[in-house]
């Protein structure tokens, strides 16, 4: 019988953590930002039925960088656990400080037993507060530890690249549109400093909005209203009170997990 | 609900152990719930008084809820389990919505009610019945549609109007004699609001509009823009004029004899 090989364990978990981050840099990176009324998820996806953001609960949204299969059942895991919790306690029960706990446990797990690969996964689990102070981001790379981000965070290939852009041009308070653009600005930079244009049908956006009428805060932004806030004047405040009288219209394309929430929120936000 | 029955089985209603019991057990009951169609979509009312006995248990209970974004169930029958169950209702819908990406269908959420119904069959022969009214409006068809069920979980499609709990006889007929195909949303509403006075003029477990609590009907609206309910102000001022009209002509409308 012959002995194995010794690895010791830090070379063992470098190798996973690179195996992992290489799986994740394959992917297009998406951005997640803060807004003055919630908080904004960006990212280049040319499908429109397989969703990098989606809600978990009322106020809380999910958004992945890496493998589709892999990220898709922790979200579904995610919806679960929220779901269980806001059944059996109450609806302001579940937290994504809790969901988030929740993912780095699983993801702890996974990349440390040795009998499975590595989810080649980033996530990033933001809640929408009552106020701006009530945001949080947290950002949980593939080994499971979780990262308190605020402002902004941005998952996937060129991930670090796309932070330190961010981070210098954020800034509290945004409209809308002017992080919207901040975001579609950050994502179209290549790696070699070079820009290339995404056009508005590869863009998937989403919204978590705390001035919504409505329990559930997760919106999708398609359609026309996207590019109208796309074409909007970064300076321009009047973004947010029309772009909700053509929700229906944007919402049926999409058909996506917010397409009930139509056009009578307009009235009430108006 | 599949995920809930293996994980913690305990917490469906349908899986409880029951203890041995003779006679029927003292609960609140609510009583009646109203819907009718009109043109645009669908109303869905409820009277607000559970019963337990002959006593009245709560003058101010909410029978109505919203299922999802497009449709709303009102519940007659043990307040306790039936609240349980629209809860139960209500997160399979969202939970459905969410890991799905897309709604179901109308017709799949009435079925996923009957058989909710029908898991609390074995509570139901104790007299723990819970019989609902589900009216949505059905995006594929663009209209509104009404089902009603039997405490077997036997469901129905009803066309027009329908009506459910102990007071169902009498606003069954008065809305008989009342509803026709063209009503608008505002006619829609006070038929609903007629039926219930008239459920709650002949039925005691029924209770009318209390003007001395400000107690009124919950009255909702599904239409092509979704579940809204009629505040506070709107419902009180349908059930004024109705309760005005009633101080001069106390049995209400007349409908032609011939």
């Amino acid at each position: 019988m012959s002995t194995p090989f010794y690895v010791s364990p830090q070379q063992a978990m470098a190798d996973r953590a690179e195996y992992a981050r290489k799986g994740i840099a394959r992917g297009r990176s998406l951005v997640v930002l803060q807004y003055a009324d919630g908080i904004v998820f960006v990212g280049e996806n040319p499908s429109r039925a397989l969703h990098k953001f989606s809600e978990i609960y009322d106020r809380i949204g999910f958004a992945a960088a890496g493998k589709y299969n892999e990220y898709e059942n922790l979200r579904i895991g995610g919806v679960r656990y929220a779901d269980l919790r806001g059944y059996t306690y109450d609806r302001d029960d579940v937290t994504a400080r809790g969901l988030a706990n929740v993912y780095a446990q699983t993801l702890g797990t996974i990349f440390s037993s040795a009998a499975e690969k590595p989810y080649e996964v980033e996530l990033v689990v933001a809640e929408v507060g009552v106020a701006p102070e009530g945001d949080q981001i947290y950002r949980l790379p593939h080994d499971g530890s979780i990262v308190d981000e605020h402002g902004s965070v941005a998952v996937g290939g060129n991930a670090e690249q796309i932070s330190t852009f961010l981070d210098q041009r954020h800034r509290d308070g945004m409209t809308l549109a002017e992080a919207l653009k901040l975001a579609v600005q950050a994502l179209s930079r290549d790696p070699n400093g070079s820009e290339r244009e995404i056009p508005a049908e590869r863009l998937e956006v989403a919204v978590l909005d705390r001035t919504r009428p409505q329990q559930r805060k997760f919106k999708r932004i398609v359609g026309r209203q996207l590019a109208r806030l796309l074409e909007a004047d970064g300076g321009s405040a009047p973004t947010d009170a029309p772009s909700d009288t053509e929700e229906g219209e944007g919402g049926e394309s999409a058909a996506a997990t917010d397409a009930p929430e139509s056009t009578d929120s307009g009235g009430d936000v108006e | 609900m599949d995920f809930l029955s293996d994980h913690s089985p305990g917490m469906l209603p349908g899986n409880r152990n029951l203890p041995p019991l003779q006679g029927a057990v003292e609960a609140p009951h609510g009583t009646t719930i109203v819907a009718a169609t009109f043109g645009d979509g669908v109303v869905l009312a409820g009277d607000r008084r559970a019963t337990m006995g002959n006593v009245i248990a709560q003058r101010d209970i909410e029978k109505v809820f919203p299922a999802d974004e497009y449709s709303a169930v009102g519940i007659a029958g043990t307040a306790g389990l039936a609240v349980e169950m629209v809860k139960l209702f209500q997160l399979e819908l969202e939970h459905f919505e969410k890991v799905e990406g897309a709604q179901l269908s109308l017709e799949g959420k009435a079925n996923r009610l009957s058989t909710m119904i029908r898991s609390n069959l074995a509570m139901a022969m104790q007299g723990l019945a819970v019989v609902p009214l589900f009216a949505g409006f059905d995006i594929d068809r663009e209209k509104g549609r009404i089902f009603s069920y039997d405490v077997t979980g036997g469901r129905s499609e009803e066309h027009g109007y329908a009506a459910t709990g102990s007071g169902s006889v009498f606003a069954r007929g008065s809305m008989k004699k009342l509803y026709r195909q063209d009503l608008t949303e505002q006619e829609a509403l006070t038929l609903v609001v007629q039926a219930l006075y008239d459920a709650a003029d002949d039925d005691s477990a029924t209770g009318g509009p209390d003007v001395a609590r400000r107690i009124y009907p919950i009255v909702t609206v599904i239409t092509d823009e979704g579940f809204r309910r009629l505040d506070d102000a709107e419902s009180s001022e349908i059930a004024r004029s109705v309760l005005e009209h009633r101080l001069e002509q106390p049995d209400g409308p007349r409908a032609a004899l011939l």
